[in-house]
């Protein structure tokens, strides 16, 4: 907890000095989780009235950083300055003070309330009745100073992601901010919307304000940033003026050489197709559309990567195909057995998938949120897979135990116990593997996984990936999901990348390089404009 | 920076010995509380205080069956309210579960007592079973259809059940104004009916405390059941997953609609099947107070039992005990019986408050000096 | 035209009756909707108005033996102290165990409501082995305290038969509708209030936005039972006469304060009418007897299925505003950084 008197000190050196260049400096700054170093001695600095982006891929340590900024981390070591004062910043509510308003990706707004409730929510006001009348003018003031467009009384369930966003900007500017942080605001954004952010942005930019955003998105980065700032893997990169760059020469940056990881790649000469993916349309709650007129076909014996920024479709890609998604209107999702027996798996739920023989394994991103019941031993877990074999009302016991200790030997799972230990508590590469164990003994077809080795040390992840080129020689369709470029470009053999729901190109892993896939990633077609 | 005065931290798991050991001190130290509070209403010493909580139950053979009785229909209760919880669904509504079942068990005992003994029995039961599962399928369908809160929805079932039950209880009614049934089948004059229904009957002919056996025996044999329906069945598997991810279970090929209204339908039917055994093997008669709050005390046994059968058995008793305690101190002592209640609360808030030193650590700050530190 | 006035007469003795049943649930609920705003579902209102039932009456007989020449106001006043204060520790014992020990609130409310009743039957059975006598006059003399209360409204307005049992009540029925009106007013208009509502709505939210969480839960549980704890006051003081039943029937008040909370989706002014036909509708088997055997007992059933009937139609018209406050139950941990 910070002690009051700290804050009370700042106030009044910050009323005293206000003469330095920048709004906030980042000196020497790391932050460690575990053996993980997220940001490893990192120096920024953000000058008054400037655009910086913050570049970098994902795990790249930008939110990491920007966190503490905003509260949520403290560092580790390395100190930050507001306005040439040093000041520690343990929560989020010292972070408002210092003038610096941090908009989440996620939106920490109450769904029942105005948007102008959600804007003063937690001020204390002059008068303890709640002044609607003024209230509504100073919002009005300041989205008229900026060219917002918000209603101060629509209920926030009742907007839509972009106008949710506002209101969480409005409210870190009503609360006098000066320095903005926006972490991957355009992700949930359609380009017109876009256009309308970066317009409030170059408008508040004007005023004074300083602005921190984060992104993937190169054209972006050029398009609106006085500055860019690289990070990759928690380190420093660089920092260029934005006049200077290009496109390629961020990208170079941003996923820096290939680095040779020695991934064994054979391969594997009978091809097959096993599915067949066309015009896939998916939808979420609000009526986004998260993967827009996908097709491709996975073939057996190779592994077919899925490249993309976080978000661009990959969860809702293998959702989709594992019956967990409503399709839209001409989507189309072929499967092909063995014996060439091709079923059509649209409107299947996941039941009428195994009902129907269909041999698919999926190896989701999130372990226990979906592939994994935390509470339960390993051998529970193994039997979320088999538990319906065999006639009559109980649970075979047997084989799933025999399968556990054979998946904990051959994959040299360390647990103490298969029967005793909930999973929760393994490591997160024990974990892994007895997922990945579990989905492989069920002899698929077709096998999907996202994010295998993610969170993972180096041996475990090698681990993966052998056993998923073994199984790519037995001739299964692997769908690999990954994130690091470099495995992507040495494990699979073909690599879709996907851009905002679209599939932006199909590649040969044999012959393409990192910067094209880099390009791919980013390169959002801004149709409809 | 100022370290906070209490600082709590999660536990990663506990040996379950030490659990046990926190769970007995929470006990002893609310029935010292127990004994202190009856000793400052009466002036007793505290030995006598506890003799007498003990004699409550296990004095003579006949409280020692009201004892077991007791605390075998609570733990039949609190058995059905097992997979119900181990979905994480609030099932609040065994209360009315098992007064629709007790009213089924009722009709048959009144209406059909011409039928054979065994036979009559076996549809009381089964028609209990019936009448239990609708009440708890409703709450469970509109769960799982609407997402209705089932808390609320489970507990408004209790008194429209209530209600249901008085409404059959005046329209029935045994010595007019009384709005009771009255005890059925009692008549030795009416020989055909004249103790059918009662469990019992069939073998001794007459009512008896040890006919309580059978509900200690029926009761045992659900104990077990539902321990192995949880454990070893493809359902109680699949109830397991759905309670803790529904997305999990839908990954998994589950379908988490069917499973709510499925599981609230056994959930039911052994609240109504507790009903049955209420009223044919105990009062052998319905009324709205047959439950008598027992369908919310299961919850609290449910609870604390972390959905285990066996250790259901375990809290009915001690529950059972402190009700019986409080009700022999209060004839003894001149208290009213009332005071039963205060003690079973007592008890209940340090059981249920000693949870939370088995899930956290609690520390003290022992040291200020990092105050200074700028 | 004869059994016409006799009808009119009965219509306004049941609407008085209503009225009167009404306001006890109606403080019992108003109490509830303040806990359930601020995200706890407290199912230990039964035992908390047992609670405040008996503190009033046991804080009256006291008074009246330790003054001489009890100044009326000053009498009632006491009553509603004892009730209010005896009541919001209730509350304050379930919040320090569903907030601070993290216990759950439906298990621990369920316990509230065993512990309750039996304190308010305990203290309020032994009243009488102690001296039935001196309870019995000093209950009585607090209710003709309250009797010196009542408020004439139909005095006032006119002298309208009906008007004169409808418009015609003790001071707490009137301070019952007061209260909702300033809870109303509470919860939409201050800020204060939309604090509170954050806290039951979004937690994390509330907690981002520098709001504390911990207290926020603790007053809201502790007023609020306070206030369903003047439920229990107005229950032995005016409606059973200044006297102690030992019976069940404050426990099924009690279900029927929250019954009426979920009818009036969580709003204090839709509370009071609603509280009022709650009453109209236990009362009005009164209205047409002999309608069938029983029939008072389905009569009594419909505020239940009527709340079920609002659940259900809540959940499938899913407006937003007539939801309960989203994380009601949930409990609130920021997770240690």
């Amino acid at each position: 907890m910070e002690p009051v008197d700290n804050i009370k000190n700042n106030e009044a050196a910050n009323s005293q000095t206000t003469g330095s260049e920048y709004a906030i400096e980042l000196r020497n700054i790391t932050k460690r989780f575990g053996p993980v170093v997220a940001n490893n001695d990192i120096s920024l600095s953000l000058r008054k009235g400037e655009i910086l982006s913050l570049l970098g891929e994902n795990g790249s340590g930008k939110t990491t950083l920007m966190n503490m900024l905003g509260g949520i981390y403290f560092p580790d070591e390395g100190q930050i300055f507001v306005d040439g004062q040093p000041v520690s910043i343990t929560s989020p509510k010292d972070s408002f003070h210092y003038g610096i308003g941090m908009i989440h990706q996620h939106f920490k707004l109450v769904d029942v309330f105005t948007a102008a409730e959600n804007i003063v929510l937690g001020l204390e006001g002059e008068k303890g009745k709640l002044d609607r009348t003024s209230i509504r003018k100073a919002v009005k003031e300041i989205a008229d100073r900026y060219g917002f467009e918000i209603d101060p009384d629509q209920k926030i369930y009742d907007m839509s992601v972009s106008q949710k966003q506002t209101v969480e900007i409005v409210k870190v500017l009503y609360r006098g901010a000066d320095v903005l942080i926006l972490d991957e605001p355009t992700a949930v954004l359609t380009p017109q919307e876009t256009d309308k952010l970066f317009a409030v942005m170059r408008n508040m930019k004007a005023d004074g304000k300083a602005i921190i955003i984060i992104t993937h998105k190169l054209h972006e980065v050029l398009d609106v940033s006085d500055r860019v700032a690289v990070l990759r893997k928690g380190q420093y990169i660089g920092c260029v003026d934005t006049a200077s760059a290009t496109q390629q020469s961020l990208t170079d940056m941003m996923v820096g050489r290939s680095v040779s990881l020695n991934i064994d790649r054979p391969k594997n000469p009978d091809l097959r197709d096993r599915l067949t993916v066309k015009g896939l349309t998916v939808r979420d709650k609000e009526g986004v559309k998260k993967l827009d007129n996908v097709s491709f076909t996975a073939m057996g014996g190779e592994i077919l990567g899925i490249a993309g920024v976080a978000g661009s479709g990959q969860k809702e890609l293998l959702e989709a195909i594992a019956g967990l998604q409503k399709l839209e209107e001409g989507s189309e999702i072929h499967y092909i057995d063995p014996d060439g027996k091709d079923s059509l798996l649209n409107g299947m739920d996941p039941l009428d998938i195994i009902n129907n023989g269909v041999l698919l394994s999926f190896v989701p991103e999130d372990r226990f949120g979906m592939g994994l019941v935390g509470s339960m031993n390993i051998t529970d877990n193994i039997k979320l897979r088999t538990y319906r074999d065999g006639k009559g009302p109980f649970t075979d016991r047997e084989r799933p135990t025999k399968l556990a200790e054979k998946i904990v030997t051959e994959l040299e799972v360390v647990t103490p116990d298969i029967n005793r230990i909930p999973i929760r508590r393994l490591s997160g590469g024990n974990v892994q593997k007895v997922l990945v164990g579990r989905e492989i003994a069920s002899n698929p077809t077709v096998l999907m996984t996202a994010y295998a080795v993610r969170g993972l040390d180096i041996n475990t992840s090698y681990t993966i990936y052998n056993l998923l080129s073994e199984q790519k020689m037995k001739g299964v369709a692997v769908i690999y999901v990954g994130e690091d470029l470099d495995v992507l470009l040495e494990l699979c053999d073909r690599i879709l990348v996907l851009c905002g729901g679209q599939v932006s190109g199909i590649v040969d892993a044999a012959t393409t390089t990192k910067e094209e896939i880099g390009l791919l990633m980013t390169q959002f077609r801004r149709e409809d404009k | 920076m100022k370290a906070p005065l209490i600082r709590i931290s999660k536990r990663d798991g506990i040996s379950g010995f030490k659990s046990l050991m926190i769970r007995v001190i929470a006990v002893v130290i609310a029935l010292m509380i127990c004994v202190l509070l009856t000793f400052a209403f009466t002036g007793r010493n505290p030995i006598e205080v506890l003799s007498q909580m003990i004699d409550g139950s296990f004095m003579t053979s006949k409280r020692r069956w009201e004892f077991l009785q007791r605390t075998m229909i609570l733990t039949c209760i609190a058995v059905g309210l097992a997979p119900a919880f181990k979905m994480r669904f609030w099932n609040v509504g065994a209360e009315g579960q098992m007064l629709m079942g007790g009213l089924a068990a009722m009709i048959l005992m009144k209406f059909c007592y011409q039928l054979p003994s065994l036979l009559l029995l076996v549809l009381m039961a089964l028609l209990a079973i019936v009448f239990g599962a609708i009440w708890g399928m409703i709450p469970g369908f509109f769960k799982a259809r609407w997402n209705a809160n089932e808390t609320l929805f489970t507990l408004m079932m209790n008194y429209i059940a209530t209600k249901l039950v008085l409404y059959f209880c005046t329209i029935w009614e045994g010595t007019i104004g009384t709005v009771k049934i009255g005890t059925i089948n009692a008549d030795s004059k009416i020989p055909e009916a004249y103790h059918k229904g009662w469990i019992g009957e069939m073998f001794t002919g007459n009512f008896n405390d040890k006919d309580y056996m059978w509900v200690v025996v029926i009761v045992a044999a659900v104990v077990i059941l539902m321990w192995a329906y949880l454990r070893y069945t493809k359902q109680g598997f699949e109830i397991a997953v759905v309670g803790d991810s529904e997305n999990t279970a839908k990954y998994a090929g589950i379908r988490v609609k069917h499973v709510y209204v499925r599981t609230m339908a056994i959930s039911g039917a052994v609240c109504g099947f507790a009903g049955f055994l209420a009223v044919s093997a105990v009062s052998r008669t319905l009324t709205e107070s047959t439950a008598d709050g027992r369908g919310f005390t299961a919850i609290i046994v449910a609870w604390l039992s972390h959905t285990n059968p066996f250790l259901m058995v375990v809290f009915s008793a001690i529950y059972c005990f402190m009700e019986q305690a409080g009700k022999q101190m209060a004839s003894v002592f001149q208290l009213n019986d009332y005071f039963s209640k205060i003690l079973t609360g007592i008890v209940l808030f340090f059981i249920l408050g000693c949870e939370f030193f088995t899930n956290y650590y609690v520390r003290f700050r022992h040291s200020k000096k990092e105050v200074s530190k700028k | 035209m004869s059994s016409v006035i006799n009808f009119l007469g009965q219509l306004s003795t049941t609407l008085s009756f209503s009225i009167t049943f009404g306001t006890v649930i109606l403080f019992g609920a108003l109490g509830e909707i303040l806990t359930e705003k601020g995200g706890n579902l407290n199912l230990g209102v039964p035992g908390i108005m047992y609670i405040g039932a008996i503190a009033s009456l046991a804080g009256a007989l006291k008074f009246e033996g330790l003054v001489n020449n009890p100044n009326p106001i000053l009498c009632i006043l006491v009553c509603l102290l004892c009730a209010f204060v005896a009541s919001a520790l209730g509350g304050l014992l379930y919040a320090f165990l569903t907030i601070s020990l993290r216990t759950n609130q439906n298990v621990t409310g369920l316990t509230l409501t065993i512990f309750g009743t039996g304190i308010g039957n305990y203290i309020g059975g032994s009243l009488g082995s102690v001296g039935t006598v001196c309870a019995e006059n000093t209950s009585r003399a607090v209710k003709a305290y309250f009797n010196t209360l009542v408020i004439k409204l139909d005095e006032l307005t006119g002298t309208f038969k009906i008007g004169s049992l409808i418009f015609h009540h003790g001071f707490m029925v009137y301070l019952a509708i007061v209260l909702a009106i300033v809870l109303w007013f509470f919860l939409n208009k201050t800020r204060t209030g939309l604090c509170l509502r954050a806290v039951g709505e979004n937690a994390a939210t509330a907690d981002a936005a520098g709001i504390n969480v911990t207290k926020y839960k603790y007053l809201s549980t502790c007023i609020g039972a306070g206030i369903s704890g003047l439920g229990g006051c107005f229950y032995v003081m005016e409606y059973i006469d200044g006297l102690w039943e030992t019976s069940a029937t404050i426990e099924a008040l009690g279900w029927l304060a929250v019954a009426l909370v979920i009818f009036a989706t969580w709003k204090p002014i839709r509370c009071v009418w609603g509280a009022y036909l709650f009453g109209l509708l236990s009362w009005f088997y009164f209205l047409i007897p002999g309608l069938f055997k029983g029939s008072d007992k389905i009569f009594q059933m419909l505020p239940y299925l009527f709340t079920l009937l609002v659940l259900i139609m809540v959940s499938l018209r899913r407006r937003k505003e007539d939801q309960p406050p989203a994380s009601l139950g949930i409990p609130y941990f920021r997770e240690e950084r």
